[in-house]
């Protein structure tokens, strides 16, 4: 017995206009993990969630959550899956807590044990004084809560969440963050889509980068990260240059006449660009990453 | 294990059944009033107003021959018009993903959707029998076991029909072609406000290929005692298609025809 939340093995989907969207991908998860599924549109990640979660129907391959394979046993494999969806799929003239209560009616939970859940979940998501709202009627931040109180009333094992913070603001965006990892500290193996890659690397500790229906990375985020030849960083300058200065070894660009912009690789040390910034008589007032570092890497992965 | 699963499933069946009937009961105003409207000015032009100059249909006043047609006309398109409007519309809204993705059996859903129609044609039915004794008080029904039977039948034939339609349906239009298109004309074509027995042989012998027909007479048969064609042919028939049109149903069901990609 093996303690993988998802096992993916050759899964492949064609679709009925011929487009190949997976092309035999397999794919570990153990449980307990904080897993990022990265790609850029288009490349599966919405198939691969979309056939775990019997949406839709695979050309091939098998797919196991907890040992329960979704073909041969399919009740017990849903029972403990729960999936947020990347878009809204209530129905938006029911009350807030109806559509909960339902939900958890959908897997088999009476109304009389529900009840206390429901309410502990709109509690803990910050929608119980909005119980009694319809849920066209809350905001887009709302709607992806009440998202996430429906996929996780059941008490899943394995949660899958497509794009949860699409759209969402920043304030909103830190507190899922928050909630995710605490539900994951609880036990539950989380699998994660984003656009946002700084949100996979803030939240996951293992991640699987899908191109053109094939699995090109499925490694640590700390792995993944160390690949990385080349930083780049931002520093704001106390005076305005006209022009980049030269210096050697170091390529300098300047943004505005505040702003320089460099790549440093993994073998020079910064110290050497400060030091020649100061034979210049250019002071740096402060310093910043130049973008998400797992962004950089991303783009050139699914470049080669 | 076993009766755990079974509690469990009970309790999805009655969870989206439940929220079927909600659904309606919600929307009363578009759902069950427009009913007793229009079965109302029915039985006002129809019945009082024009019926004494026809006077009698088949041995009954023309309001009273009405009756049973008028009741099944409504719980015909009612059925129907609940399990497709529904059925499209959880597709069309995406919330159809929350029963794919629940561990629910094909069954329970067919069942669940199947159930909210037919809840919806019966209350229906009700409803318009009770607008029918205002205009016709005496009312009496001959059999009801029948007149029950029928009623449960067609609004189960009719909820099964409506839930194949939405399953193909990719539009707002899809879902009303057939309700327009077909069963309307199909309805008043099949007996409602006439006997065929006035119709020239030619017409009557059409008629008789009309499944409207033998839903209508047989009903008429529950609760007038008349019929223009077999009852034990009717019952079977509509028996016969309820069993195919289930059988289908789970079948896109089970492939996901029309609901999974």
């Amino acid at each position: 017995m093996n303690n993988f939340a998802l096992e993916i093995s050759d899964l492949r989907k064609v679709y009925s206009g011929g487009t190949e969207a997976l092309k035999g991908i397999s794919l570990k998860v153990q449980e307990g993990d904080f897993y990022a599924l990265l790609g850029p549109n288009g490349a599966g990640k919405s198939s691969t969630i979309g056939i775990i979660g019997t949406l839709v129907t695979k050309t091939g391959g098998s797919v196991k959550i907890f040992n329960k394979d979704i073909d041969s046993n399919v009740s017990a494999a849903k029972s403990i899956l729960g999936v947020v969806s990347q878009e809204i799929n209530f129905s938006q003239f029911e009350k807030v807590i109806d559509i909960v209560t339902t939900q958890a009616g959908f897997y088999g939970i009476t109304k009389s044990i529900a009840k206390p859940k429901v309410e502990s979940m709109l509690k803990r998501l910050g929608l119980w004084g909005k119980r009694n709202d319809q849920a066209r009627t809350l905001s887009g931040g709302y709607k992806r809560r009440l998202m996430i109180a429906k996929a996780l009333i059941h008490e899943p094992k394995l949660l899958i969440l497509d794009e949860p913070t699409a759209g969402v603001d920043i304030e909103l965006r830190r507190e899922m963050w928050n909630f995710l990892k605490e539900i994951n500290k609880n036990g539950t193996t989380i699998i994660l889509t984003t656009h946002y890659l700084e949100e996979a690397e803030q939240l996951c500790r293992n991640i699987g980068i899908i191109d053109q229906g094939e699995i090109i990375a499925d490694t640590s985020m700390k792995d993944l990260l160390s690949r990385l030849d080349v930083q780049g960083f931002v520093l704001d300058l106390e005076e305005p240059l006209e022009k980049e200065p030269a210096i050697d070894g170091f390529e300098l660009r300047l943004e505005d006449s505040l702003t320089l912009v460099t790549a440093i690789n993994k073998d020079k040390s910064i110290n050497g660009l400060f030091d020649e910034l100061n034979k210049l008589g250019i002071k740096v007032k402060s310093m910043r990453n130049e973008s998400n570092r797992l962004e950089e890497l991303f783009i050139e992965m699914i470049k080669k | 294990m076993n009766k755990q699963r079974n509690i469990q499933v009970a309790v999805t069946l009655w969870t989206l059944t439940s929220k079927e009937i909600r659904r309606f009961m919600r929307i009363w105003i578009q759902t069950l009033v427009p009913p007793a409207v229009t079965m109302s000015l029915y039985f006002v032009i129809f019945g009082s107003l024009i019926g004494p100059r026809i006077g009698e249909m088949d041995g009954f006043d023309y309001v009273q021959f009405m009756i049973p047609g008028l009741i099944m006309m409504s719980v015909i398109t009612n059925s129907y018009a609940n399990v497709v409007s529904s059925f499209y519309g959880v597709k069309f809204q995406k919330s159809i993903e929350e029963l794919l993705i629940s561990p629910m059996p094909n069954w329970t859903i067919l069942l669940g959707f199947i159930l909210g129609g037919v809840s919806r044609g019966i209350i229906v039915g009700i409803i318009v029998f009770f607008v029918s004794l205002y205009f016709y008080p005496e009312f009496e029904i001959a059999n009801p076991g029948l007149t029950i039977l029928v009623l449960f039948l067609t609004a189960t034939l009719f909820s099964l029909m409506g839930f194949i339609n939405a399953v193909f349906a990719d539009s707002f239009d899809d879902i009303s072609v057939i309700p327009t298109f077909v069963l309307t004309p199909l309805i008043y074509l099949g007996g409602v406000f006439y006997s065929i027995n006035i119709l020239p042989e030619f017409w009557r012998s059409v008629s008789m290929a009309n499944p409207m027909l033998y839903v209508v007479n047989t009903f008429r048969e529950g609760m007038l005692g008349i019929s223009d064609v077999s009852i034990s042919f009717s019952l079977s028939m509509i028996s016969l298609f309820i069993f195919i049109f289930t059988s289908l149903s789970l079948y896109l069901l089970h492939k996901g025809i029309g609901i999974r990609e």
